[in-house]
């Protein structure tokens, strides 16, 4: 069982939690034309083995969107923050 | 190398059994060979062995870090069946599935294919609609389908929870009678001895740490003992795929994500088939041992961890319950997990790659055990002829970029959703 250091309800279950996905790709601008980038957003991924930012929604504890640190091979739970507060 | 036959059991036993010949060689590797395979599972086995057999190409080696077999091949629960209905599935699972049925005698090696049944349980009419549509475009490819309805499923499947009390009553069945299962230790070493036979070098323990490179072309790998060179580079590392292209430079459309299986306890013959639970990810088969061997959802973050957690034991356990209250007594003997390619769209990659000299065999979700012949057939064509052969020629990288994804399940690009 990971257990995930929520910013605001502190150590939880990942059970309460919904995996979100891959937290370091962006939107490109809107106004971006070329397909590269878009491809790139929608469907390339780095698939890091070792740590890894990705959202997780805590959908049955205080609701809020976050940004995880987690080691893909040690399972090792990383700095957790809120994804409203992270900048790029 | 001896044939194996009746007789050569017979004589064997004659001697005690303490004159069988190993099956394949453990050779030191050759500074170049025109073909090196990353990954010993049974893609990779079967590619060299295909190469060898159906394009004469034998000087070919295949780099294992591990041992043979050791990966997804050994971990699955072994389900083979080409029930798909996207154009670029359907006839290459038909295409697998129809070396399979042959694949014992072509390899003189017993895979145990075992054609069983499956059936794909529906719990909503829309479920029904859905699994008529699957079969139709089965039968119209000439693949056999059958719909059975909850009458006809109760007969055939008594145990199943038809009780007014069931969390999901079972409306009926998609059932494709060819389908079934097969031993996968003797898969990965049928397709070993297979191409060991016709000269291709076998290297265990030995792990792809880079690759050698000449301008922008791929030239070779490096690994822990030593560089060898080829004259191309076929990756067949599964769970690794995005491990191995990110050394060259190429980001992929894959996530790898982690999946258990489970076997109980022995037990007297029950499931003679293989059963898909349609409400939940959860399917159940019965070993020749006796074991249930029962299959449940990912753990749904990306892991390369080989070991799974444990509110997915309990899913998966729920769902054996609710779809069999028999099995609520046995106990789990063990599990395991192996980390799986999943793809954007669920669909797998057999491929050429924008780097010149390296070749992509990945992207195979849950179900890349049945796929193993064709994969291996289909990629050494590929390989040998720089084109691909029609049977996987959607399955390209480019898809994605040109819009035509192969999504069975229509869930868009979510890895965890397929
Ligand atoms: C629990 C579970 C249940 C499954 N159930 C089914 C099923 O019922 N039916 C079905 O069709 N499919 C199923 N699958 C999927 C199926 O097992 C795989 O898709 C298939 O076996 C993949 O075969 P492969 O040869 O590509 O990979 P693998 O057998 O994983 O082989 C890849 C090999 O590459 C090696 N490797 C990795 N990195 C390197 C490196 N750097 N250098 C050298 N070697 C390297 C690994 O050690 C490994 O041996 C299941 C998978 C799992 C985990
Ligand atoms: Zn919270």
């Amino acid at each position: 069982m990971i257990r995930i250091n929520c910013p605001v309800c502190g150590l939880r279950n990942e059970t309460e939690f919904t995996y979100g996905a891959d937290a370091t790709v962006s939107r490109p601008a809107m106004d971006e034309n070329e397909m590269k980038p878009w491809l790139d957003y929608v469907f390339n991924r780095t698939n890091p083995r070792g740590w890894h930012k990705e959202y997780w929604h805590h959908v049955q504890g205080c609701r809020q969107w976050l940004v995880l640190e987690r080691n893909t091979l040690t399972h090792e739970i990383g700095a957790c923050e809120l994804a409203r507060e992270v900048t790029e | 190398m001896t044939r194996y036959s009746a007789l050569s059991v017979f004589r064997h036993a004659l001697s005690g059994n303490r004159t069988w010949g190993r099956a394949w060689r453990d050779p030191d590797p050759k500074p170049y060979y025109d073909v090196v395979i990353v990954g010993g599972g049974g893609h990779g086995l079967a590619t060299a062995y295909y190469l060898a057999k159906e394009h004469g190409i034998t000087n070919v080696a295949i780099v294992e870090k591990g041992w043979l077999g050791g990966g997804n091949t050994g971990r699955n629960t072994t389900i083979v069946r080409s029930n798909y209905m996207m154009p670029g599935n359907t006839m290459f699972y038909e295409r697998s599935m129809q070396l399979w049925e042959n694949l014992s005698q072509d390899l003189n090696y017993n895979v145990m294919i075992s054609q069983r049944g499956q059936y794909n349980l529906c719990h909503s009419p829309g479920q029904m609609d859905a699994a008529r549509r699957r079969g139709n475009i089965m039968r119209a490819n000439g693949i056999d389908a059958e719909l059975f309805d909850r009458a006809e499923v109760q007969r055939r499947l008594p145990y199943l929870d038809y009780s007014e009390k069931a969390r999901f009553p079972i409306h009926g069945a998609i059932y494709q009678s060819r389908a079934g299962t097969a031993r996968h230790d003797a898969v990965a070493w049928g397709f070993a001895r297979g191409a060991d036979r016709h000269g291709v070098d076998i290297l265990q323990r030995r792990e792809v740490t880079g690759y050698l490179f000449d301008g922008g072309k791929i030239v070779g790998v490096q690994t822990n003992r030593g560089d060898i060179r080829a004259g191309k580079v076929a990756l067949c590392v599964a769970g690794h795929s995005g491990h191995l292209t990110q050394m060259a430079g190429l980001r992929l459309p894959i996530e790898t994500h982690c999946l258990q299986a489970f076997v109980t306890e022995p037990y007297k013959p029950l499931v003679d088939t293989v059963i898909s639970f349609g409400a939940a990810h959860f399917y159940v088969s019965q070993s020749d041992k006796g074991g249930l061997v029962l299959g449940g959802d990912l753990d749904m973050y990306n892991s390369y961890a080989q070991r799974g957690g444990l509110p997915v034991v309990e899913h998966t356990l729920a769902s054996a319950k609710a779809l069999m209250p028999c099995v609520s007594r046995l106990k789990l003997l063990r599990h395991w997990a192996g980390v799986m390619d999943m793809s954007m769209d669920g669909s797998p990659f057999i491929t050429r790659t924008p780097v010149e000299g390296l070749y992509l065999n990945g992207g195979w979700n849950y179900g890349g055990f049945k796929a193993t012949p064709a994969s291996g057939w289909c990629f050494a064509w590929t390989i040998a002829k720089d084109e691909p052969h029609e049977d996987n020629a959607e399955f390209t990288l480019d898809r994605f970029e040109r819009g035509y994804q192969i999504d069975e399940k229509g869930v868009g690009p979510q890895t965890n959703a397929h």
